[in-house]
């Protein structure tokens, strides 16, 4: 029986590895599409056209955007190595996190490393305001999902290798070991666990390209 | 077996309004608890300490918040009239567009709102590609969930509002006659059953509103 998957990605798209993890922790055979997000593919824009961005799944040539909405849609189409928990409650708590995560958890550290002086400030504050509760939830757990691997600990992942390539470029501490234990031996088990440690995308690219953006804010906030 | 069901919430916030037309829905029986919001009761801030909003709900005392993940919980426990579709694909279209209206389309309608003089045609032209966007997704049906109110009709029930506050904003966002088949759906949420039952009185949200906003409109 062959099933067509594909998966619409960049190289660098923290939000795409989430698939791409999602995908091999389940053993799914997919094709990847790559894509030049300055030069976005007509299949890109067919597939998304509302936000016409990456990740896009593509399931028997029918497309799913929003990679949270992915990572369900694999969960319950593909049921071995479950992501989500299977009680109702826990399930509830684990879509909590994804969305802590998304709203305010990455927002806070993007700010940390996209802004400069009281802004700057500011977002660090409340990073560590949010990466608090997280530390609370990791009490007891190995990971996010327990002793496995699990659909929190995908949405939060990128943090594992985002954050210290954050911190290489602007200089700053952002997860003090001392002040966040819990939550820095998770991005160290995150990040070396089998499957996630064969995907990251190369650092040094991911520091040139990083440095880039920071680069281009500093010029166009400074030029205003 | 009496199940303790909770739900800490506001007449006058749209969130809390989907998860109450999801429990009338489900004939699932719930103590309301209303809360003022500028006077947050402990409870509250107990079992949300982190984003210290309504709706929150209580199931054998155990909280949830955020509305749309509270409807997964119902949905998932009480399986009878199912909200989400059964089919995963179209459970992902529902999750999908319901991330839309309140990611995209909520955003928006704030921006027209706050909006100084010179931003504010822009602001409504990006408002109203939107929700145009978003009526293309009824396509002929009668609901997003088809024959009957699904996951995206209830989380749809902020445009519902809109197009029942915005007099009270001087506002024409929802002009139906640039979104008649919109508009018709808001009609046919708006006359459903369970719904009916769940929305605050015209009247009151109108005033509601326009106190709420006085701030941002300033004198007329």
């Amino acid at each position: 029986m062959g099933e067509e998957v594909k998966l619409f990605r960049t190289w660098s798209s923290p939000f795409a590895l989430r698939i791409v993890w999602a995908l091999k922790i389940k053993g799914i055979e997919y094709e990847t599409v790559f894509e030049d997000l300055s030069n976005k593919s007509p299949l890109l824009l067919q597939y998304n056209p509302v936000h016409k961005k990456v990740p896009i799944l593509v399931h028997n040539g029918r497309p799913i955007a929003e990679s949270l909405v992915i990572l369900e849609y694999i969960d319950e189409t593909w049921k071995q190595g479950p992501l989500l928990p299977k009680d109702p409650y826990e399930r509830a708590m684990a879509r909590f996190w994804a969305k802590f995560g998304d709203d305010k958890v990455l927002t806070s550290i993007w700010s940390v490393f996209i802004k400069q002086g009281k802004e700057q400030e500011e977002a660090l504050v409340a990073t560590m305001e949010n990466l608090k509760f997280l530390e609370e939830e990791m009490k007891g757990k190995k990971f996010f999902g327990g002793e496995r691997i699990g659909y929190v600990d995908l949405a939060l992942g990128c943090l594992a290798n985002l954050i210290s390539i954050f911190e290489e470029i602007v200089g700053l501490k952002i997860v003090d070991e001392e002040k966040l234990p819990l939550f820095y031996s998770w991005m160290q088990n995150f990040a070396e666990a089998p499957i996630i440690r064969d995907n990251w995308p190369p650092r040094d690219k991911m520091i040139v390209k990083f440095q880039a953006l920071l680069d281009a804010a500093i010029a166009s906030s400074s030029s205003s | 077996m009496a199940e303790e069901v909770k739900l800490f919430g506001s007449w006058a916030s749209p969130y809390t309004s989907r998860v109450k037309v999801v429990l009338k829905l489900k004939g699932i029986e719930y103590e309301n608890v209303e809360e003022d919001l500028s006077n947050k009761s402990p409870l509250l801030l107990k079992y949300n300490p982190i984003h210290k909003k309504v709706p929150v709900f209580l199931h054998h005392g155990k909280p949830i918040a955020e509305s749309l993940i509270i409807i997964e919980y119902i949905d998932e426990t009480w399986k009878h009239n199912p909200i989400l579709p059964i089919d995963p694909y179209d459970r992902a279209m529902a999750r999908f567009w319901a991330k839309f209206i309140d990611e995209k389309i909520q955003p928006a309608v704030w921006k027209t709102l706050l909006a100084g003089e010179n931003e504010r045609e822009a602001a409504i032209e990006e408002a109203h590609q939107l929700l145009k966007t978003l009526e293309r997704e009824l396509n002929g049906k009668k609901f997003f969930g088809g024959e009957s109110l699904g996951f995206l009709d209830v989380a749809g029930n902020v445009v519902v509002w809109l197009e029942v506050s915005q007099e009270a904003l001087g506002m024409n966002l929802l002009d139906k006659e640039k979104f008649p088949i919109l508009h018709e759906w808001c009609q046919r949420v708006l006359d459903d059953d369970a719904f009916k039952q769940v929305m605050p009185p015209k009247e009151k949200l109108l005033a509601f509103t326009r106190a709420r906003f006085e701030a941002f409109l300033g004198p007329k």
